[in-house]
């Protein structure tokens, strides 16, 4: 059964117009015993369907582990974003980016693209001078109207600086992970393990937090 | 597996360029609710130079499930019915900031505004609709544990206590439709009420009748959150007898009613006892040029339509200012 209804399909492929190159997703599933597993790859495989610009791949978590280390995916069901040129830039999606999550989904997939809006130029500048390992995790809910814009922030920064990772990461699949971090409100945003920020932050914000790093 | 799609926020064509501290607008509006993204539309229509400045795009109705008395629709989603607000506002070349608050206004022949990260944007009018947010109890603990078990927004958090057991504050209208939503995910459901009864409309009571693992404490209030990491416990004090008991729960959900956003104007423009701004009815405050708009006025009865009909006032006094300054 298909995920989209035809409307959805169409309103999917008129967004996906708006890309510039080629995009790669990387589906990393297990055959059995995942919640959300087969949606998440029936999810991939729909949407890369919709656009000649989108292609994917599906890899197995035992049978492809040396995958899962060279793009370092932590849990599974999971989604990596990859550029024209099959370069990793730490975007990744844990869980089905469904409900309003697609938002983030698509708009990181026509960032990746290419087709991104410039960047105020201090912004840009604070963003280039990041030269330390920084892991951005947003933990969503799926009925969270605010949640893709925190997402949003965190992917583009990974673009932007090849020393930010981010993680969307379903609060509602990964139950234990959202409670070893106390997720009881969404969007929340980790960096590296310490530090939160609660609720949709401007990039400026995050930034402000990223540099105050030690 | 639903997807709730923004297919505006996609469109190739948006007409709006970003703000520009070096001029002087002819008109600002601070805030994207139905107040602000109406006015928009009215003073791009006149043709006055205007900028907007929106925190959370949407307002609150970005934070509804679902609006059925909003005139054209008989039933739309609060994303939904955002999306065509903004596609409205989106054809139109405006000065457009999203995600920065307004911190502070100045008024004068010339207004200045300035925005979270500290750039300053001046206007010869202003338009403030800047809504209301979540009150809060204002008690020992909620601020510590917001985010950490003390919850504002249901549609957004209700999922995260699935299985547990949570308070709900507040038996009104807010309180009780918290209560339905959290009902059907959490095991056990404690409303807080200061009144006698739920004051609620009778279609929710119904609704809410209709579960079997809701209770209520009545003529009572929160006093106290407890807890180190997470919620733990809320001492409830009855308000007739003045004696505590103590709750334990994995949440609370404060869902007393909103508080206008009004912090930034306040010295400037005159306010009620509740904060709310004072207009006229073409919504112009005590400040020559500066006018308001919908939930944060105090204008009565707080609705979409109401606060977009206001918009279009405040919108249409603001450019009838400007035509006469020129
Ligand atoms: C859960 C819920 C359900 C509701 N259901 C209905 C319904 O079914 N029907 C109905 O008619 N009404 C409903 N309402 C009421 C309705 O949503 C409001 O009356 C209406 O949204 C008010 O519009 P507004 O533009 O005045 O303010 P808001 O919607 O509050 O918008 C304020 C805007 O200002 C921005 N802002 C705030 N502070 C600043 C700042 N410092 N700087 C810049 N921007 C700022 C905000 O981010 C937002 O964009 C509901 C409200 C809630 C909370």
């Amino acid at each position: 059964m298909a995920l989209f209804d035809v409307k959805v399909q169409n309103q999917l492929k008129d967004i996906l117009k708006n890309m510039k190159e080629n995009v790669k997703i990387i589906n990393f599933t297990q055959a059995i015993e995942c919640p959300m597993c087969k949606e998440t790859r029936a999810f991939a495989e729909e949407i890369a369907s919709l656009s000649e610009k989108l292609s994917v791949i599906v890899y197995d978590q035992i049978a492809d582990s040396d995958m899962i280390k060279k793009y370092g995916v932590e849990r599974i069901p999971a989604i990596v974003l990859l550029d024209k040129d099959g370069k990793d830039h730490g975007v990744k999606f844990y869980g089905l980016p469904g409900g309003y999550e697609i938002n983030s989904f698509l708009s990181s997939i026509i960032e990746m693209s290419g087709m991104k809006q410039a960047l105020p130029a201090d912004i840009a500048s604070r963003i280039k001078k990041i030269d330390k390992d920084v892991h951005i995790q947003v933990f969503v809910g799926l009925s969270c109207p605010h949640c893709p814009a925190a997402v949003e922030v965190a992917h583009r920064l990974a673009m932007e600086n090849s020393n930010i990772k981010g993680d969307m990461i379903d609060s509602n699949n990964f139950v234990h992970l959202a409670q070893k971090y106390n997720v009881t409100g969404v969007p929340k945003i980790i960096i590296n393990e310490k530090y939160e920020l609660l609720g949709a932050h401007p990039m400026n914000t995050v930034l402000d937090v990223i540099e105050s790093l030690k | 597996m639903d997807f709730n799609l923004s297919t505006i926020s996609f469109a190739a064509e948006k007409n709006f360029t970003p703000v520009d501290p070096g001029k002087v607008y002819d008109v600002l509006i601070i805030g994207g609710g139905p107040a602000g993204m109406t006015a928009a539309v009215y003073c791009m229509r006149k043709g006055v130079d205007t900028a907007i400045i929106i925190k959370n795009i949407g307002g609150q109705v970005a934070e509804t499930s679902s609006v059925e008395n909003y005139l054209g629709y008989k039933y739309i989603n609060g994303v939904e019915l955002v999306d065509k607000f903004k596609e409205q506002v989106f054809q139109f070349s405006i000065g457009y900031e999203e995600g920065q608050g307004v911190t502070a206004v100045t008024d004068g022949d010339i207004k200045s505004v300035t925005l979270d990260d500290g750039r300053v944007l001046r206007s010869r009018a202003l338009i403030i609709a800047s809504g209301k947010s979540w009150k809060k109890l204002g008690i020992p603990g909620e601020q510590r544990l917001t985010g950490r078990g003390v919850a504002y927004c249901t549609i957004c958090d209700a999922p995260l206590f699935a299985g547990k057991k949570v308070v709900v504050v507040g038996g009104g209208n807010s309180g009780v439709e918290a209560a339905i939503d959290l009902a059907s995910v959490a095991s056990e459901v404690v409303i807080v009420q200061l009144m006698e009864e739920l004051t609620a409309d009778k279609i929710l009571i119904d609704k809410l009748n209709s579960f079997n693992n809701v209770s209520m404490i009545f003529s009572s209030r929160v006093t106290e959150i407890i807890g180190e990491d997470l919620v733990k416990e809320v001492t409830v004090e009855n308000v007739d007898t003045g004696k505590s008991s103590t709750v334990v729960t994995d949440g609370i959900f404060i869902e007393i009613g909103l508080d206008p956003n009004s912090s930034f104007a306040s010295g400037v423009v005159e306010m009620n006892s509740a904060s709310e701004i004072l207009v006229d009815s073409g919504c112009a405050t005590n400040r020559d040029g500066i006018f308001a708009a919908g939930d944060v006025t105090s204008v009565p009865f707080k609705q979409i339509i109401i606060a977009g009909g206001e918009g279009a006032k405040a919108a249409l006094s603001a450019c009838e200012y400007i035509l006469k300054r020129n």
